[in-house]
Formats: structure tokens, C-alpha cells, sequence
């Protein structure tokens, strides 16, 4: 059974192989993911996370998620030299850990009822169970992001996470006076983990970190990672290939 | 030819009513920049590959169309106040988007990109950069099936939430 819905203005996808997949478990996965964005929005009035920026509530009263996003943000500042960090211009924003982190307890709630054989998807970042329909593992693309309809490849996962984390270019380039052309820039840098809170928190820093971010996910252990730049080039960790069948 | 603009303004501002009332629910792909700025540009099929056409505005808008000066500007016919109205900083993932509304008349007639991402096409050029450990090589397309896809997601939800809170703003 495969279902999509649009949650936090994002598409959420989620196949279940299982034939315990009922429609319930469906429905308790897709509300257990509206409430984390009426939890952690920042777009949402009377999320958790704007009343906090706001001044309304204070740490004393957080939730037990809250306390939980806070001291994973913490922690992940630290895994990440600094170059994660939820506060933005006084402000707190955690938008940047929470989709993996949602991904990867939507999962959790689909083991627990014994479901093996599945994917959990937001936006491009995905948590992967067992096989797919095939009773193989679930072939994945990482999308080309000079073209969105093409991927440019395909890795096969079972129980991994993945998770991409990019931009189109900017404005501000930075434009090398001495080869007289614009800098290397990352475009989008592509993380598997063991699972994809992991991917996810790594994708996001590393790839803040610019080209040094390969280099950082090649000293992880249990992770890989695929980096494109913007002249089309792919940078690879040495562990990578062997996703690739 | 002002009849024209004018025509023009009020068909755009139609369209952007319309997609503020979305609000999150749109698919992606329907309000992505591109299209919507360029209706009020006849040049339809470059603005995918020129990313400048995302952020050149019609220069014929004056970019402060009501003196602030001026007394308030009590609203005419439309459904909005008169200035300009900067929405959120919203995150598309790919960068944040940030648009500034310009209501004049009572009716949106512009939208500026303050912040945006923005797409460009590349020449694939292979260079001797490489790292000790790390392997490289020129992206190409793949044709095999897939079950699910990793990217980064698509600008349009931000720009719809940046445009809707200029847009609840200017509320009349």
C-alpha cells in the first residue's frame, strides 16, 4: 500500500509492503506527523516553537518533544563543529532537525507494530525497512538537481536512511578573481546513515560546511555521501559504491 | 496601452488572490516563481533557463508606488491596503524565499524577490580537482525504476507562505 498526503507544506510518501498495513496505520502515521508540524512550525501561531520565540512559554514548559529537539540540536552543534545550530538572528529555528527526526519516529511507530517492510518519505529525505515489493531492496534515486525529473543515481537501501540537503544557486557567488569564474559551490549533498535522523542532521551541517562536507561525512563511520557541485560534478565518499547494487 | 497594464495587473492579482488562498495545500510545481512572474512577460520559455528573469520585475512599476508620506490611502475597490508588504522568510530547503508584496489600488501589483533560490543550467566540465580519498565524476542521467527519490524539496511552498503573510498584511 502506498498513500501520499501534503503535511508542513511538504509531500510525505510512505509505502508499506506489510499486509498487516491497514488503513489505521496509515492514518496514525500521516496525524502523528500533522502534530509534530502544529508542535514545531514556525509559520504556525500557536506552535510550541513560535510561542517560545514569542516569549509566551519559557523552557520550564516545554513538551517532552521540545526538551528532546533542544538537546538533539545540542548535541548535533557539537557532532558538527558548530556548524549546525537551530538559532537564527535570535531566534530559535529547528525545522532544519526536525523533518529527519519526524521521519524517523513516523518509522518508529510502523516497528513497533511489527511492520518491516517499508519507506517513510519528506521531501526527499526517506527512512527505509526491509524490501520492497519485490523482496528486494528499495532502489533509490538521488535527484539531479539541474533537472528534477532525472536522477543521476541510484542506490539500493534496506534499513538505512537517506537524506539530502541542496540549493539552487544563489545570488552571492563567490567569484574567484583568479581563474576568473565563480567558486565550486555545493548544490545538493546526498547523506546515508544508519538511519535518517542521522542522514538528515549530517546532510543539513555538512552541507553548511561547503566542500569541506564530503570530507567530514568520509570520516563518519556508517555513513556515506554524494555531493554535487555546480559544474555537475560529483564527489563521492569511498564507501559509496557499494550502495550502488 | 495603459488599458493594457492595467488589465494585466488585475488578471495577475486575480491569479496571486487565488494561490494565497491555497496556502499550503498546492502540489508542488504549480506556484513556482517562474510562471507567475512571467505573467506579466511575454517571454513564457526562457524564464526556466534565465534565472534573472525570476527576479526582474516589470520596470515600469515605480518600486514605491504609494508615498509613504501621503496620507493612508484608504482602499478602493480591492481587497487589500495600499504599500508594500514583506512576507516571511520562509525555508525551501534549496534556500529561503522572501517576497515583498506591492498593493496599489487595492490590488496586488507586483511581487519582488527580496531572497530567492534559483536554478541555472551548467556547462558539465570535468576538472583536475580532487580530493585524497573522495572519488569524482561527471553526473549522468539514470533510466532505471525507482521506488522513492532524495532531493532537496521544491522552492513554490515557501514562496506561497512568504506571499501569504505579506499578503495577510495588507489585508483590508
Amino acid at each position: 500500500m502506498k498513500e501520499n498526503r501534503t503535511i508542513m507544506g511538504m509531500p510525505v510518501n510512505i509505502e508499506i509492503i506489510d499486509s498487516n498495513a491497514t488503513e489505521e496505520v496509515f492514518e496514525e502515521v500521516f496525524n502523528y506527523l500533522i502534530s509534530i508540524d502544529e508542535r514545531f512550525s514556525i509559520y504556525k501561531k500557536t506552535s510550541e516553537i513560535t510561542l517560545f520565540n514569542e516569549g509566551k512559554i519559557l523552557e520550564k514548559d516545554f513538551s517532552n518533544d521540545m526538551k528532546e529537539i533542544f538537546r538533539l540540536s545540542l548535541q548535533t552543534k557539537n557532532d558538527t563543529d558548530g556548524f549546525f545550530d537551530i538559532i537564527y538572528s535570535g531566534k530559535i529555528d529547528p525545522s532544519g532537525l526536525v523533518k529527519g527526526w519526524a521521519i524517523y519516529k513516523a518509522a518508529e511507530i510502523l516497528r513497533k507494530k511489527g511492520i518491516k517492510n517499508f519507506y517513510v518519505e519528506i521531501a526527499g529525505d526517506i527512512e527505509i525497512a526491509g524490501f520492497n515489493s519485490e523482496g528486494k531492496k528499495w532502489a533509490i534515486g538521488i535527484r539531479n538537481p539541474f533537472n528534477k525529473k532525472e536522477n543521476v543515481k541510484i542506490v539500493y537501501l534496506s534499513d538505512k536512511g537517506i537524506a539530502t540537503s541542496g540549493t539552487y544557486e544563489r545570488g552571492e557567488h563567490i567569484y574567484n578573481p583568479k581563474e576568473k569564474k565563480v567558486a565550486n559551490e555545493v548544490l545538493s549533498l546526498t547523506v546515508i546513515g544508519p538511519n535518517v535522523y542521522e542522514a538528515d542532521r549530517f546532510a543539513t551541517a555538512c552541507f553548511a560546511m561547503g566542500r569541506k562536507g564530503i570530507e567530514f561525512v568520509e570520516r563518519l563511520s556508517d555513513f556515506e555521501g554524494y555531493m554535487i557541485d555546480h559544474e555537475g560534478i560529483t564527489t563521492f565518499t569511498s564507501g559509496f559504491e557499494k550502495y550502488l547494487k | 496601452m495603459k488599458k493594457l497594464i492595467l488589465s494585466l495587473f488585475v488578471m495577475a492579482s486575480f491569479g496571486f488572490y487565488v494561490i494565497s488562498q491555497n496556502g499550503g495545500n498546492s502540489s508542488n510545481g504549480l506556484l513556482t516563481p517562474n510562471p507567475i512572474v512571467s505573467s506579466n512577460n511575454a517571454n513564457n520559455t526562457s524564464t526556466k533557463k534565465n534565472p534573472k528573469t525570476v527576479v526582474v520585475t516589470k520596470p515600469n512599476i515605480p518600486s514605491t508606488p504609494v508615498a509613504p508620506s501621503s496620507p493612508p490611502v484608504v482602499k478602493k475597490n480591492g481587497i487589500y491596503n495600499d504599500g508594500e508588504y514583506t512576507g516571511s522568510v520562509a525555508d525551501a530547503y534549496y534556500g529561503n524565499v522572501q517576497v515583498k508584496a506591492i498593493i496599489l489600488g487595492g490590488r496586488l501589483v507586483d511581487i519582488q524577490f527580496l531572497d530567492y533560490p534559483q536554478d541555472r543550467n551548467t556547462s558539465i566540465r570535468i576538472n583536475s580537482y580532487a580530493l585524497p580519498i573522495l572519488k569524482q565524476e561527471a553526473i549522468s542521467a539514470q533510466s532505471a525504476n525507482v521506488n522513492a527519490v532524495s532531493g532537496a524539496s521544491e522552492t513554490s511552498p515557501a514562496f506561497t507562505e512568504s506571499l501569504t503573510s505579506a499578503l495577510n498584511q495588507a489585508r483590508a
